[in-house]
């Protein structure tokens, strides 16, 4: 809303904090801020992906966290995990808790009623409350261009928390609790997994910053967020993240699925910072033709949610992983073709 | 910035400020519009749908124009519109939205846990029917259904009761003790878009009346880092549970604490909880809330005009019920009434939200009065001065010993 009056006065607390990338793991800061008392599981990349994202955004941070295995594994009573002021938000509404925190910190601070800082607001959500339940709400909050906030989707594939129920989000065909192979029906679930991050940056065109991420390089996902947390206004980031109960696979293997999510081209990795795309890490090379994708049946067959593929189904989800680079107007991204 | 210092930045004058007010015609919402101007509310966020929408016309105005100062966001949704200034009220800001009909039902969960979290939201509902099928008219059933989360609800008769109301409403909930949300009635329609004069009080009076909110300890801040809402499962939820039913039961007293200062600075305010008309030798009464209040008090008057002694209670707090209060006030009568602009099929008798809680409230009584249940206006169906007639005849009937069944419930100016 355009600020009329002149007694509507603006402090410097509207600016975002300053947060330089960190070059390299060994300038990365020590603290944590997601520390002990939760209870993930074992190999669970969700929680490293929390303490990434805490530690890249500092002490001076407001977390809302969505329904979702980030909110009841980690914080129960008196044993929270986290070291900054935490409140938990309904499933679809991370949009809403991040705009309202937001809002109520410009009100304050601009009536006087309280010190003026910046203060950094992330709103998390699983791909349930993200990517389904609270999609509007996020909508919403990304159109709010005065609000500082990063939204950050963390995408297990499923629903998780309530013993891995399929998702908008979750790909093609995975056997979850609401989507079993059968005897008359092989695949149950048929959708393809929707396409959040670009979907948010086309439809958003004053959301500064939009980027995907896999926290295999724990480095890129630090100054992603950084990024996100100082460019100003509404963000997001959309992190997938390999879940050992949900995908069904030895924990020990969580970094390297999300590298084969990339290397085989499902998961494409890029930033869209003030309407500039960039391919990053493995899908650059990927997108401008100097590596070669991985087969999909590599990063399928990895995991027991695909266990019931045939060749067929395999040769299907190759095919529609083909389209998205060979076909779509820009590769991996945007899923239009000139008519 | 320590959240302790927020509290002592500004408290309220003690001092009675002058009574200084202006007078204007406006409907219900747009008195409710002037109480969050004046109570210089923070965060406010607006959602259409008809009829409380009319209030947020009026604050949007208000802040375009400058003459007040907030962050006004028009939601994408109900369910958003209340989540947001859930989330702005734990920062420690003072907040307000509302809604209406199924836009309040759109909101349920957000409305839930706003009680859970002890956040003190202050929302208009402009009462409306839950269609489908269609209907833009007034019913009670939206704002009653939150009845049992902790939500105080009040409801008012005309706009002046609604701008006053406003700012007893955030002085009750904002208070520590209470920590509750409130939400006031106001019949859609017949109080939303009908205009009266209406005494709007100058912002020192209000400043004086209303103390600024202070979330204390319990603020959302990087001074303060808390956590809220974890998991507490079987080992915690009952003893937090407890302490909003405390807090459900400290309200009362704050309640009445609120309406004597609001009457000693403003001069009005009137008896918390109910409104008693013509009650002092009444023989029958007719209790019922909001709007109502009009039709009810014309045909007391004519039926006194021909020596009929009967009064109206109207209820004016439903949460907290004023279970003592309806007790006082009926203790003398020989039979009473209850008309409920509402519903709640296969209930007790098949009666109204209010029959039922007010027989609840009347049992305890050694000389209990007959107790006749009413449904009547709903879907905005006014109710006549004859309608109202109808229904006293019939109380009188049971009270002079008639064979009338007390374990049904009539409805009124219905097509069978």
């Amino acid at each position: 809303m355009e600020e009329a009056k002149p007694k509507t006065d603006i402090g410097d607390f509207t600016s975002p904090q300053v947060l330089e990338p960190w070059k390299g793991i060994k300038k990365v800061a020590r603290e944590e801020y997601f520390t002990s008392g939760h209870r993930t599981c074992q190999g669970c990349e969700s929680a490293l992906v929390m303490r990434l994202m805490i530690k890249a955004a500092g002490p001076r941070t407001i977390v809302l966290g969505a329904t979702g295995c980030m909110y009841v594994a980690n914080t129960t009573y008196y044993s929270t995990p986290w070291m900054v002021p935490w409140m938990h938000t309904q499933l679809g509404s991370a949009g809403s808790a991040a705009t309202g925190t937001a809002a109520a910190l410009r009100a304050l601070m601009r009536k006087g009623k309280m010190e003026k800082e910046p203060i950094n607001v992330i709103a998390f959500c699983g791909d349930g409350g993200g990517a389904d339940m609270g999609l509007s709400a996020i909508s919403a909050a990304l159109q709010h261009t005065q609000y500082n906030l990063l939204i950050f989707l963390y995408d297990n594939e499923s629903y998780a928390n309530t013993d891995i129920q399929v998702s908008g989000s979750s790909p093609y065909g995975a056997h979850t609790t609401f989507s079993p192979p059968g005897k008359a029906h092989r695949i149950m679930h048929r959708r393809w997994k929707k396409n959040t991050a670009a979907m948010l940056a086309a439809g958003h065109p004053g959301c500064k910053y939009v980027a995907t991420v896999c926290s295999g390089n724990a480095v890129d996902t630090l100054n992603r967020v950084r990024r996100a947390l100082t460019i100003g206004g509404p963000t997001f980031i959309h992190s997938l993240d390999p879940c050992p109960k949900g995908w069904d696979y030895d924990p020990k293997y969580s970094h390297e699925l999300g590298e084969l999510a990339v290397e085989t081209g499902i998961w494409p990795l890029y930033e869209v910072e003030e309407g500039k795309l960039r391919m990053y890490g493995k899908s650059k090379h990927i997108a401008s033709g100097a590596a070669k994708r991985k087969p999909v049946r590599e990063y399928l067959l990895r995991q027991g949610r695909f266990a019931h593929f045939t060749e067929e189904d395999i040769a299907y989800f190759q095919a529609k992983t083909d389209e998205m680079w060979e076909k779509w107007l820009i590769p991996g991204v945007i899923p239009f073709s000139r008519a | 910035m320590s959240p302790a210092d927020t509290a002592t930045t500004k408290q309220a004058d003690n001092e009675v400020a002058p009574r200084a007010e202006t007078e204007a015609l406006i409907s219900g919402s747009e008195a409710v519009a002037h109480a969050v101007r004046l109570a210089d509310v923070d965060v406010i966020t607006a959602y259409p749908i008809r009829p409380y929408d009319t209030v947020m016309q009026y604050v949007s105005k208000m802040i375009a124009d400058g003459d007040f100062d907030c962050e006004y966001i028009v939601a994408e949704s109900e369910h958003s519109q209340f989540e947001i200034v859930k989330h702005a009220s734990a920062v420690g800001a003072r907040v307000f939205c509302g809604s209406s009909g199924v836009g309040w039902f759109y909101a349920f969960e957000a409305l839930a846990v706003t009680a859970g979290l002890r956040l003190p939201m202050v929302a208009m509902v402009g009462n409306r029917a839950l269609d489908d099928p269609g209907a833009f008219g007034v019913e009670h059933n939206d704002a009653l259904a939150v009845r049992d989360l902790g939500w105080m609800l009040a409801w008012v008769s005309t706009a002046q009761e609604a701008l006053d109301t406003a700012l007893i409403a955030y002085r009750v909930a904002e208070d520590p003790r209470v920590f509750l949300p409130c939400a006031i009635s106001c019949d859609g329609a017949f109080l939303t878009h009908s205009q009266s004069i209406v005494k709007v009080p100058s912002q020192a009076m209000v400043d004086s009346f209303l103390p600024r909110y202070s979330r204390g300890d319990k603020q959302l801040h990087p001074d303060n880092p808390i956590t809220i809402a974890p998991q507490v499962n079987e080992d915690w939820l009952m003893e937090i549970r407890r302490q909003s039913d405390m807090a459900a039961r400290r309200a009362r007293d704050v309640i009445i604490e609120a309406y004597q200062d609001f009457n000693a600075r403003f001069g009005r305010g009137g008896e918390p909880f109910i409104e008693r008309y013509m009650m002092e030798d009444a023989e029958v009464a007719v209790i019922g809330m909001g709007t109502l209040a009009m039709p009810v008090k014309v045909a007391v008057r004519k039926m006194r005009q021909h020596g009929r002694k009967v009064g109206f209670v109207r209820v004016r707090w439903f949460r907290p019920f004023p279970a003592r209060e309806l007790q006082n006030a009926l203790a003398g009568v020989r039979a009473v009434g209850v008309i409920d602009r509402d519903f709640s099929f296969g209930s007790t008798f098949f009666s109204g939200v209010l029959a039922n809680d007010l027989r609840s409230a009347l049992y305890p009584l050694k000389n209990r009065p007959k107790i006749l249940s009413f449904i009547a206006g709903l879907g905005g169906r006014e109710v006549r001065t004859n309608n109202v007639i109808d229904v006293a005849g019939k109380v009188f009937d049971a009270a002079s010993g008639a064979d009338i069944d007390e374990q049904n419930t009539y409805w009124i100016g219905v097509r069978e």
